[in-house]
This record gives C-alpha cells, sequence and structure tokens, in this order.
C-alpha cells in the first residue's frame, strides 16, 4: 500500500459517514477514526490545572480478570480476591485522586452494591487537583461490589468497582 | 526541613535522591507508571502511588497526575531529578501555587536559561564570553548573511527553542547559509513550533567543559570544579571527567570565575550547571545552563568530596550551603562510564528482560542504578540503565579500576554499551587525555577502517 492509497483512503472515508476505520494486511495496520475531540482539547489557558477530561469515562479501564491467575497490571494492589469470580468486570480508576461516592456529604451515594447500572450512568467522582472527575459506567449489569470507601485516595488503575454484566 | 518529599521521576536518579532523603530524615513518596510497579524506587521509598500508563505523556510528564500524588500523600517537596518535568518553569509554577516546595531554582531562572537567545543576551550582560554571533536572534537571510561576514566563517544555525541537534545546521560559505537558514527554519518549525534561530561561529572539534554551580536562598553561590563531557555521540554524553585533562590550574580559575559570575547574573539558588565550549587555543564559550541535578553529578562527589542532591534539598529548605564549601579542593580523579541498554555496534536501545545481574565493589568504585535481578527494561523509557563511576588519586589509577569495573559487570538479558566503553577507554588518544566532541566520530571511523 503506498502513500496515494492511504491518501485516497482517508478522503473517501472523511467524506462517508464512517467514524472508525481498521484495516490490516500483509504487514502494515491503519486505523483512521473521525472521533471528534473531546471537550479537554480546547486550549486551556497557560496557568490553568485542568487534569484531562474524562468525557464519557474515556479514560476509564474495563477488564475481565483472567480466572485464577493473579492480576500481573497494573500495580500490585489490584487483585482484590473476590474478582477472581467469573464473569465480574472491573472498573479501574483512570487516575490518581480522591474518591468519592457521592456527589456532595449529604446526598446519597451515585450507586451501591446489588444496584442496575447502565452505560453513562455516574459511577463516582475522582477529584485530582481539586477538580471532580465523573467516572461514567460503560457497561450494563449489576453492581456486585463498591471497593473504595468514600474520600479514599486511589492510585491510577486502583479497582473502584466490579459489575456482573448483563 | 522537608517531612516528606514526592520523588517525580523514575530509574537510577529516583533511587539516588531516596539515598538522599533517607540520610536526611525525610520520608520519600515514590509515582509511578503501571509499567514500573516492579522498579526499586517504588520498593525503597516510603510510600508509593501508581499515577498513569507506561507512557511518559500519561504518567511522569503528566502535572495534574504528580500533583495530586503529591497532595494525597501529604508532599511538602517535589523532587524533579533529571529530564522529565526537571526544567519545565510551568510545573514548578503550579508546584509553588499549590505550596508544595519545587527542589530547584525559582521558576523564572527555569524559564530565561531554557530560552537560548534570552540566556544568551543574560550572559553578555553579565560580561560571560559567549560564541561570537547574533546578540539575539537573527530574523532574515540578509542579516545572517551579514552577520557570517563580520564574525567569519564556519558559522552554525541553532533554534532558540531548541535542543537534541535538531534545527542545528552549519555553512562554511554564503552560498550554503542561504540553503542552510531555509533548512534549518523548516527544521525548528516541525520540532519546536518555533522558526526562531539565532547564528554563531562554529567552534570545529572543542570540548565540552562545564562547571558544577550551587546556589543558597542567602545569597552564597559557590563553583565545585569542572567536568569533561567531551565524549559524546549526537550530543549524548558517554563518558565524564573530573578533573579535565584539559585544564590547567589557571585556566581552571578563570573558567570557574566565569561560572560563578554567571550564576550570580540570575541569583540562582540550587544546584546548576554551566556548560562551556573550549576551544583548544584556550578560548571558552558560554553554551548553556542546566537548570537542575545533571547524570554526571556523581564525579563531582567523587573528587569533591560533597553529596550534591542533599545539598540541594538543604538548600530548597531555606538552609545555608555546608560551610567552607567555596573552598573546597578537588582530591585525585573520578570517571564516568554511562551504561545503556542498547546494541554497542548500531547503538539501537535493546529493551527486554534481565536474567543475572552483578556490580563490582570494591576501591574507588561506585554504581548508580535501579536495576535488580529480574529487572524488565522497559521499552518506554530512557535506555540509561546504570552509571559506573570509579575513584583513583590519579587519572590513571581512576581508569584501572574503570576497565577494571567494566570487565566485571555482569548484566545478561539485553545488550549494553560495556563493550563500546571499554574500547574507548583502551584507546591512545583517550589514555593520554587527548580528545574533543569530534572524537567518538573520528573513533568510530577508524574503527570502521580497521574492520574493513
Amino acid at each position: 500500500m503506498n502513500f496515494e492509497e492511504i491518501k485516497e483512503l482517508v478522503e473517501i472515508i472523511s467524506t462517508r459517514n464512517v467514524n472508525e476505520f481498521e484495516l490490516e494486511r500483509a504487514g502494515i495496520k491503519i486505523r483512521i477514526s473521525k472521533n471528534q475531540p473531546l471537550a479537554a482539547a480546547a486550549p486551556a489557558p497557560l496557568n490553568s490545572l485542568t487534569p484531562p477530561a474524562v468525557g464519557g469515562g474515556a479514560g476509564t479501564v474495563v477488564t475481565q480478570p483472567a480466572p485464577a491467575a493473579p492480576t500481573a497490571s497494573p500495580g500490585s494492589v489490584l487483585a482484590p480476591a473476590d474478582a477472581e469470580e467469573e464473569g465480574l468486570l472491573l472498573v479501574k480508576s483512570p487516575m490518581v485522586g480522591t474518591f468519592y461516592a457521592a456527589p456532595s456529604p449529604e446526598s446519597p451515594p451515585y450507586i451501591t452494591a446489588s444496584e442496575e447500572v447502565s452505560p453513562g450512568k455516574v459511577l463516582c467522582i475522582i477529584e485530582a487537583m481539586k477538580l471532580m472527575n465523573e467516572i461514567e459506567c460503560e457497561v450494563s449489569g449489576t453492581v456486585v461490589r463498591v471497593y473504595p470507601e468514600n474520600g479514599q485516595p486511589v492510585e491510577f488503575g486502583e479497582t473502584l468497582f466490579s459489575i456482573r454484566p448483563r | 526541613m522537608f517531612k516528606k518529599i514526592l520523588i517525580a521521576n523514575r530509574g537510577e536518579i529516583a533511587l539516588r535522591t531516596i539515598w538522599a532523603c533517607r540520610e536526611l530524615g525525610i520520608k520519600t513518596v515514590a509515582v509511578y507508571s503501571s509499567e514500573d510497579a516492579d522498579s526499586l524506587h517504588v520498593r525503597f521509598s516510603d510510600e508509593d502511588i501508581c499515577i498513569g500508563p507506561p507512557s511518559n505523556k500519561a504518567s511522569y510528564l503528566n502535572i495534574p497526575a504528580v500533583i495530586s500524588a503529591a497532595e494525597l500523600s501529604g508532599a511538602d517537596g517535589i523532587h524533579p531529578g533529571y529530564g522529565f518535568l526537571a526544567e519545565n518553569a510551568h510545573f514548578a509554577e503550579i508546584c509553588n501555587a499549590c505550596r508544595i516546595t519545587f527542589i530547584g531554582p525559582e521558576p523564572s531562572v527555569i524559564r530565561l536559561m531554557g530560552d537560548k537567545a534570552k540566556a544568551r543576551e543574560t550572559m553578555i550582560a553579565a560580561g560571560v564570553p559567549v560564541v561570537p554571533g547574533s546578540e539575539g536572534v537573527v530574523k532574515t537571510e540578509e542579516r545572517a548573511l551579514e552577520l557570517a561576514e563580520e564574525i567569519g566563517y564556519p558559522v552554525i544555525l541553532k533554534a532558540a527553542a531548541g535542543g537534541g541537534g535538531k534545527g542545528m545546521r552549519t555553512a562554511v560559505s554564503n552560498t550554503e547559509l542561504r540553503d542552510s537558514f531555509k533548512l534549518a527554519q523548516a527544521e525548528a518549525v516541525s520540532a519546536f513550533g518555533n522558526g526562531t534561530l539565532y547564528l554563531e561561529r562554529f567552534l570545529v572539534n572543542p570540548r565540552h567543559v562545564e562547571f558544577q554551580i550551587l546556589g543558597d536562598t542567602q545569597g552564597t553561590i559557590v563553583q565545585l570544579g569542572e567536568r569533561d563531557c567531551s565524549i559524546q555521540r549526537r550530543h549524548q554524553k558517554l563518558i565524564e571527567e573530573s578533573p579535565s585533562p584539559a585544564l590547567d590550574d589557571q585556566l581552571r580559575s578563570r573558567m570557574a570565575a566565569t561560572a560563578v559570575a554567571a550564576a550570580q547574573a540570575v541569583n540562582y539558588t540550587s544546584v546548576g550547571t554551566i556548560e562551556f565550549l573550549l576551544d583548544s587555543d584556550g578560548n571558552y564559550y558560554f553554551m548553556e545552563m542546566n537548570t537542575r541535578i545533571q547524570v554526571e553529578h556523581p564525579v563531582t562527589e567523587m573528587v569533591m568530596g560533597v553529596d550534591l542532591v542533599k545539598e540541594q534539598i538543604r538548600i530548597a529548605a531555606g538552609e545555608p550551603l555546608t560551610e567552607h564549601l567555596g573552598t573546597y579542593r578537588h582530591r585525585g580523579h573520578s570517571i564516568e562510564c554511562r551504561i545503556n541498554a542498547e546494541d554497542p555496534e548500531t547503538f539501537a536501545p535493546c529493551p527486554g528482560q534481565l536474567t543475572d545481574l552483578y556490580f563490582p565493589g570494591g576501591p574507588g568504585v561506585r554504581i548508580d542504578s535501579a536495576l535488580h535481578g529480574s529487572s524488565s527494561i522497559s521499552r518506554y523509557y530512557d535506555s540509561l540503565i546504570a552509571k559506573v563511576i570509579t575513584h583513583g588519586v590519579n587519572r590513571s589509577e581512576a581508569l584501572d579500576r574503570m576497565r577494571r569495573a567494566l570487565q566485571a559487570v555482569v548484566i545478561e538479558g539485553v545488550k549494553t554499551s560495556i563493550p563500546f566503553l571499554l574500547q574507548v577507554i583502551e584507546d591512545e588518544d583517550f589514555i593520554r587525555g587527548d580528545y574533543s566532541t569530534g572524537y567518538l566520530e573520528k573513533f568510530m571511523a577508524r574503527k570502521k577502517a580497521r574492520l574493513s
């Protein structure tokens, strides 16, 4: 595949109603994506302390724990005993910060164990540098367990919730 | 004094900083990427916080994540090490705004010295010799041609925002300069988003001699002698030594006084380095100032009997420099060799899993490294994996110790630069101390000629 062909491909895709395109052949892999930039792409003032926005839970890591095998990465604290239970999805923190289960100290928590969730539902807030980042759910299912305590510091990659997908 | 310092770095310099903190009785917080969970700075710090995925941008360069970790752990100081955020004025400002002390100079000084053209102007104003060239930036090709006639060929064009050899072009004539100007400008725009250039006389095969500077917040500024870092490959230093084989006492004290004047011109308040180019006639010129602790700081520590990282931390805590530091004189000779995980023939980086590791000790040998027996060398980070530093009563003993130390290092599983380093330190010109920044290029050409 040469440059002209790639150019042609980009032109075709940019005029069609295609958001993402992937092609793999003969040792090369091409991925063209029309994803709209997140809100964070707006030019920020030089001194702003804004961490990358977690638009639509874009940074949230959802992994399916490998049965029996200990979770190798990221970090060493990330293999809660019951996560090995088959079929559970783990929602991991996309950033280092403080975990808040509710929007304010007086409010009820966003979610509790055994509650039904669906994509887009806010699960919690991670505060990093005075900025409240809402972490949204990416799957439909039932919350099995909430791991951190309200107000607890969490690392990047730390398990926040386990969810039984529907 | 600080109670708890967050170390915003990885590898040997993070570990080096932990040792300094332990000796000072300060608690440490390591931050790490998910790739580095099994590393020694995580193991030997008092607390550790994972701040992001492997890529530098998402972890070690991620300012909100680093600041967030500092706030969560209650650290009252941040040590940036070298590289990453060490010379990022914006980061230093954020630390200070969050009431966490940035362990380094004032942000305004970092910014000033980071701008090559402004640094040059500042030094000219302070009476520090600079390579003959433009005062400030050269806006047009015509102006560049005029200047080149004035200062004489060969000349070099450099990007004001530059570094790492990008946006740099030499020219020996008017015709060549016309082409070089356009090329350098285009390169500078694509590499730094800023096409501003300045022009200097090009020194043919100068030596790179730098002076260690320390300044405290009481206004005391001292220098701790020089390091000769002329053994470089593509602007990457490989071997450093102190004292420099090229200086006599007279030249040394003149350069030292200039280095102190340069630091005084910006009221410097941390550890820092003034880099000079030295030509074969003993003329020397300010090149740049590094506003951080440097990779090669151990050679100065060995010959001067100081702990530069501890001094740096004390300065940031507002304490004065160790008494009489300015009167210290070098004792013996020290050499550092940088061991990189790379192919010794092609210099291609060589990440991988270690299968065996041994570092020799013995008299006059110091190893700064964060490797351990089951280390995996990541493709995400710098290939520097260990620094072997030797000290002897004179250069010859320091070299003997370097040879026997390098021969005894065992690093299995990845290729390293050790065979190459051994060839260099066995080379006659190197043994005589007769080398310049052009040395490695010639050395490689000779090697190639011998093989073919």
